[in-house]
């Protein structure tokens, strides 16, 4: 397996000797024996997670946003240079081939970020424009500083980080090291993001944690991560959808508004791009044709522990995410689609689930039923449907 | 100043049961408003800055028995209901040594099992009985009890349902329940562990806030009652609300508020008025009289019998009752500002020992001699000792690299033989300080302010009669249908429209919030059976 620019630290601080694998890197599951106090280290104070496994490319010359105009769902020229966008790219039928970050850091340079490798795919775009594509995967490690205190500690390192703006980001420097910080993550709250060369990576880890001392500030593994982000709302792929290119039927494929994007698409009046997927895009706008839509569930905690109490048991409050199919029934007990990550929350102190649900019954406030297994019975727990994410502190973007 | 003088309800307390008595009625649709006595709300679930820069929870210090219902109920994660775990256990002994235990079932396995490996697989066992009997208390716990003077049909359905709920449970369970109310802590932990420092460390949850040794019968009780709470589903498991207990209590106030109640501090209620046997509302300190056909005492029965309302009132066997009830204030706190983390000498620079309880208890012994001088009105050369640091856990309690520490202290009699309280405070905190220094070396130097709180300081300022803890000694015979009265167990009193549901009603004490919402659920039936 690689490892991470991070590894000598994050090997070192992980007191629990469990790895997982994320794009052929370890990377740790969890640090602490309980990763509950990781999890609230990251809600109550602040937690740092390597990043580094992403896929990292450099799409840069005169016509790279031309390039990326044409490759991604979302419109790259409202980017300007200094922020970065949340995006998604389509195959030709408007399917989902991916999400990643994107940013930019001057007129004709962009970073992207992906769970999948994109180099041949963004390089076939390219036709006769005046841009190319670089993998820079190993040449950065991805350090994420995320939570309510995310801010007041990495502002004493960087000064800049005080007025850094919601999607916004900036070239500093930690120590000697030349670093770009955006204000960006997977954790729904107040964070950032740290991309430093994998030479300097250990200085900026210790210079960070140093900063963080006191201050509650702890690494989180993949688990809290995978945590964070359900209470976030946010997507993962090969969990929420499947990339387009290696599904076998269109049932595993999802399309952005499926999946509850389709406000990237407001504006597609005024917005004269010719992009991949396009055609299909509108047509499923014009149409109404899509198929499902992605919710969140609020489960029923009366219910949920009715089901339990009824066969002697207590109710189980487990915050390992379940993150395979779930089904969710309507009243007369008909399947309407299914959840595709469960969840306890601890902060929210109830389970959640980011479920696929027809587009009749996706109304905030519909009352379905999710498949629960208890004492190895299936049983069918209240829940309600309600807007994503669950989790939205007015930190997060102010 | 309330905002009107006249409401349906008006709840006497701003304590957590107040609050979350008020949550409840206004949550219903009744116009609520609190009164607190004190600048803010929370009782004795308060925290305050009482040195720059340091958050002390001045008198509660960790949550477990709050009812879950209420959280979801009182809709609390949206006002900024936060529970931080607390992972470990940690048990200092004389000699050096220690019992860590943590949230690794194997670890703690190995870890108890340098004291007794025997122990250490029967640990596991008792604790997965003792959840058992949790599991059958719960409904009790959770529901009004039955009033076992009444001959209502309603009321005798209710005992026949609960002779058929204890019917229905495992014979072991069943039996177990009874050896805990009824016994010893001691006589139940020497019937599985062998190793001292382990049961120091359980028997320390059969003390609490009482005035029992773990050898005295009814010890069992109080340890059951300590297991009775969870988190986030696991019984007898503990953690800190963010910001103390007192962050808790303003995420009620909050909570309250959203459902329209309004509460009112510096507002302290002289008497409750009443009018042919009617409750028609509330006199202030000041004179100021309010109007409702609705009052709710949230304070402990002393006061909501003899102070709130003329007991010349009151039926004689309920004066008689509450007179007799048995409030022991045993308990005082230590509260320390310290200028870093007190030091171990076997734990080296670990911290993780300090993301919990570190009990200071090292043998049942230890207790038992502690409380033999409370049993003779004087507090203990060696007191047991209950600290938490929570600013491990909770950056924001104290400044980086700061903690505060929170000790819970027994044995400290409210009535001591001779001299009074305010005469031995600092007598008092010094030996805290030195027990402290004898387990921590250098602990002395690391403090920067220390904050003494006596059971005659939690009675001057919370109002809990002698400094009980629980508002009414955890004692079998003030208990479920003997709390805080045999016949007045159901949050009403003899008065019409007065209810009561502060920590010495049903279920009892500890930051739980039971009382306060069974009292509501109760205030909200007689009112729906009125219509
Ligand atoms: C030192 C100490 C440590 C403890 N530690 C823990 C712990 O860690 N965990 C735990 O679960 N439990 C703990 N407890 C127990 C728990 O804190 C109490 O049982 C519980 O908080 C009592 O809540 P309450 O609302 O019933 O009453 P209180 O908190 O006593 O509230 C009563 C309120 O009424 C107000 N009041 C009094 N008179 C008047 C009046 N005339 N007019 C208006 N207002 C008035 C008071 O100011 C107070 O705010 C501890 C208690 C103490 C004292």
């Amino acid at each position: 397996m690689l490892t991470t620019p991070f590894h000598e630290r994050t090997s070192a601080a992980n007191e629990t000797g469990l790895w997982s694998h994320w794009a052929g890197h370890l990377v740790v599951t969890k640090y602490q024996i309980n990763e509950k106090v990781e999890y609230f280290a990251l809600r109550n104070a602040a937690g740092v997670l390597d990043t580094s496994a992403l896929f990292k490319y450099r799409i840069y010359g005169r016509d790279a946003e031309r390039l990326l105009s044409g490759v991604l769902a979302r419109d790259i020229r409202k980017c300007r240079p200094g922020k970065a966008q949340y995006t998604m790219w389509c195959d030709d039928r408007g399917f989902l081939i991916e999400d990643g970050v994107v940013l930019r850091t001057s007129s004709d340079e962009f970073l992207l970020t992906s769970a999948e490798p994109n180099l041949a795919y963004l390089e076939s775009m390219i036709g006769g424009d005046q841009a190319a594509v670089e993998d820079i995967t190993d040449h950065y490690g991805i350090l994420a500083v995320q939570g309510p205190a995310s801010r007041t500690i990495l502002s004493a390192l960087v000064p800049e980080v005080e007025d850094l703006s919601f999607f916004a980001l900036t070239p500093a420097k930690i120590g000697d090291a030349s670093v770009i910080i955006s204000r960006t993550g997977y954790t729904g709250d107040l964070g950032y993001e740290i991309w430093a060369d994998a030479a300097d990576a250990t200085d900026v880890w210790d210079a960070v944690t140093a900063a963080g001392t006191g201050r509650g500030l702890l690494p989180y593994g993949s688990q809290v991560m995978h945590m964070a982000r359900i209470e976030a709302g946010l997507l993962l792929i090969d969990v929420d959808y499947q990339t387009s290119r290696f599904a076998w039927i269109d049932e595993q494929r999802a399309t952005p508004i499926e999946l509850g994007y389709g406000w990237m698409f407001k504006r597609l009046d005024r917005d004269d791009r010719a992009f991949v997927g396009r055609g299909a895009i509108e047509r499923e706008l014009a149409d109404g044709s899509s198929r499902f839509r992605l919710v969140g569930l609020d489960i029923d905690w009366r219910s949920y522990q009715r089901a339990h109490l009824d066969v002697g048991l207590p109710p189980t409050k487990d915050h390992v995410p379940v993150e395979w199919a779930m089904m969710v029934y309507d009243d007369a007990k008909r399947v309407i689609g299914h959840a595709s990550s469960f969840l306890y929350s601890p902060l929210l102190q109830r389970h959640i689930a980011i479920a696929r649900l027809s587009p009749s019954l996706a109304a905030p406030g519909t009352r379905v039923r999710i498949e629960v297994t208890i004492n190895n019975l299936n049983y069918l727990v209240d829940a309600a449907t309600r807007r994503l994410p669950f989790f939205n502190p007015a930190r997060k973007t102010a | 100043m309330p905002k009107r003088t006249s409401y349906d309800a008006i709840v006497i307390g701003g304590g957590h049961n107040g609050l979350v008595n008020g949550a409840y009625l206004a949550k219903e649709g009744l116009d609520t408003l609190i009164l607190e006595k004190r600048h803010l709300v929370g009782g004795a679930a308060i925290t305050e800055e009482l040195y720059p820069g340091f958050q002390f929870t001045t008198f509660s210090y960790a949550l477990s028995l709050l009812r879950p219902d209420i959280i979801q109920d009182l809709d609390l994660v949206s006002h900024g209901f936060m529970i931080l775990p607390m992972p470990h256990s940690f048990a200092p002994m004389e000699n050096g040594d220690y019992l860590l235990t943590g949230p690794d079932r194997y670890l703690n396995h190995r870890e108890i099992a340098r004291h007794s490996a025997r122990d250490a697989e029967r640990l596991e066992e008792y604790e997965h009985l003792q959840d058992m009997v949790v599991q059958a208390v719960k409904p009790l716990m959770d529901s009004i009890p039955p009033n076992l003077y009444s001959k209502e049909p309603e009321e005798l359905a209710r005992m026949v349902a609960l002779g058929r709920h204890l019917g229905s449970l495992d014979h072991a369970v069943l039996h177990e329940l009874v050896r805990f109310l009824t016994g010893s802590a001691a006589d139940i932990l020497d019937d599985y562990f062998e190793t001292d420092i382990l049961k120091g460390l359980l028997a320390s949850s059969g003390i609490i806030g009482s005035n029992l040794g773990p050898r005295s019968q009814g010890s069992g009780l109080v340890l059951l009652y300590h297991r009775m709470g969870e988190y986030d589903g696991l019984f007898g498991t503990w953690g800190f609300h963010k910001g103390g207990t007192g962050g808790f209590t303003q995420v009620l106030a909050k909570a309250a508020e959203a459902f329209g109640a309004e509460i009112v501090t510096d507002a302290p209620v002289a008497e409750v008025v009443t009018s042919n046997g009617k409750a028609t509302g509330v006199m202030l300190d000041d004179g100021i009289e309010l109007d409702a056909s609705i009052v709710v005492s949230a304070l402990d029965p002393r006061r909501t019998f003899f102070e709130l309302v003329d007991r010349r009132e009151l039926p004689t066997d309920l004066v008689d009752s509450v007179e007799r009830m048995k409030f022991t204030g045993t308990a005082a706190k230590v509260n320390f500002a310290l200028d870093g983390l007190p030091r171990y000498p076997a734990m080296g620079d670990r911290e993780d020992h300090f993301r919990g309880f570190i009990n200071i208890a090292p043998s049942m012994d230890y207790i038992e001699h502690a409380f033999d001088e409370g049993k003779y009105g004087w507090y203990s050369a060696n007191p047991y000792i209950d600290a938490t640091l929570q600013s491990v856990v909770d950056p924001d309690m104290a400044p980086p690299g700061k903690h505060v520490m929170s000790c819970f202290v027994q044995y400290a009699p409210y009535h001591l033989r001779e001299s009074d309280w305010d005469t031995e405070r600092d007598r008092f905190g010094d030996i805290v300080q030195a027990t402290l220094e004898r387990f921590f070396p250098g602990f002395g130097d690391l403090v920067l302010h220390r904050e003494i709180v006596t059971p005659l300081d939690i009675e001057r300022t919370v109002g809990l009669t002698q400094g009980d803890i629980f508002a009414g000694a955890f004692l079998a015979p003030q208990m479920y249908f003997f709390r805080p009265a045999p016949g007045w167990n159901q949050y009403r009193t003899p008065i019409d429209g007065y209810y009561q549901c502060g920590s010495g009603t049903h279920p009892g004490g500890g930051v739980i919030g039971g009382p306060g919402k069974l009292a509501a659920s109760q205030i909200i039936n007689d009112r729906r059976a009125a219509e």
